[in-house]
């Protein structure tokens, strides 16, 4: 992957109602969640136990919602340069089960532009592969 | 599973202590491998995701719940700079706000937890805000 996709973009390409490109992850398995739990911590059973999820009435496991913004997360690593994400807040709405193909996608809400650094507010959310949103949110980023 | 006690307004402001984080390489690149993420300086561990605090794990006294109950509703972080290996960050959770809201599934309680990370000279590096809600 090279990057950052947006740095080489002229700012008409950055306007307001600009539609950024998708980043599409590789399908969500069992054995990405049982890694993402011990990498990030989060040992809820929910996501890497099928009885615990019955338990609690699910069908199966069901993704971390971190997961789905940490591909987010990615999306502006991969955008405008790990070293230029100002902020990152989403809503979580709706469960990711594993098989599900996740979209990351986002359009420009605002750009400005200071001493020819250009930040961006970007509306950014994952997808599934039914077109559904699942996480849903805002970003900024400082793009030189 | 125990049932934890109810949790009610007067927990706002109620904080962890303060604990320190090492920013690890290899738990940088452990956690890239598990997203697939596919961001350079992140596989090589040099740069932590934006996601990354959600490893530094603290817990508020008093503050407990059944794990089974709990949804996460919201997530936000901010950067002054972003993340980098061998950063070591002091951080501290509070609790922001506690209210009560009727939903489709009856009453649901929302935890709202604010999180900071500062450098060693005492600068913020970034903020961090859960949304948790619990049924």
């Amino acid at each position: 992957m090279i990057g950052p996709v947006l740095a080489a973009r002229p700012d008409q390409d950055l306007d307001s109602g600009s539609v950024l490109p998708d980043l599409r992850k590789p399908p969500i398995t069992k054995m990405q969640l049982v890694k993402y739990a011990g990498a990030s911590g989060d040992y809820n059973l929910i996501h890497t136990d099928d009885e615990t999820a019955r338990t609690v009435g699910l069908d199966g496991v069901i993704a971390h919602g971190m997961l789905s913004m940490a591909f987010l997360g990615e999306y502006l690593c991969w955008l405008a340069g790990p070293e230029s994400v100002r902020r990152i807040s989403v809503r979580f709405v709706a469960m990711v089960r594993p098989g599900d193909t996740l979209t990351c996608r986002g359009r420009v809400k605002e750009r400005r532009t200071s001493n020819a650094v250009r930040r961006l507010r970007l509306e950014v959310w994952t997808e599934n592969q039914r077109a559904e949103r699942v996480t849903v949110g805002e970003a900024e980023v400082e793009i030189t | 599973m125990d049932h934890s006690p109810a949790l009610t307004s007067d927990l706002i402001g109620r904080e962890s202590e303060v604990v320190l984080f090492e920013v690890e390489r290899g738990a940088i690149r452990k956690f890239a491998d598990a997203v697939q993420d596919q961001t350079s300086a992140c596989v090589r561990g040099d740069v932590a995701p934006p996601t990354f605090p959600t490893t530094f794990r603290m817990t508020i006294p008093g503050v407990s719940f059944d794990l089974a109950r709990v949804l996460h509703g919201a997530q936000e972080y901010q950067y002054e700079r972003p993340l980098r290996a061998g950063d070591r960050v002091r951080c501290r959770v509070r609790v922001a706000d506690v209210y009560h809201r009727q939903g489709r599934l009856g009453e649901m309680t929302f935890l709202i937890l604010a999180m900071e990370g500062q450098d060693e000279s005492g600068s913020r590096v970034f903020t961090g805000t859960t949304t948790a809600i619990l049924r």
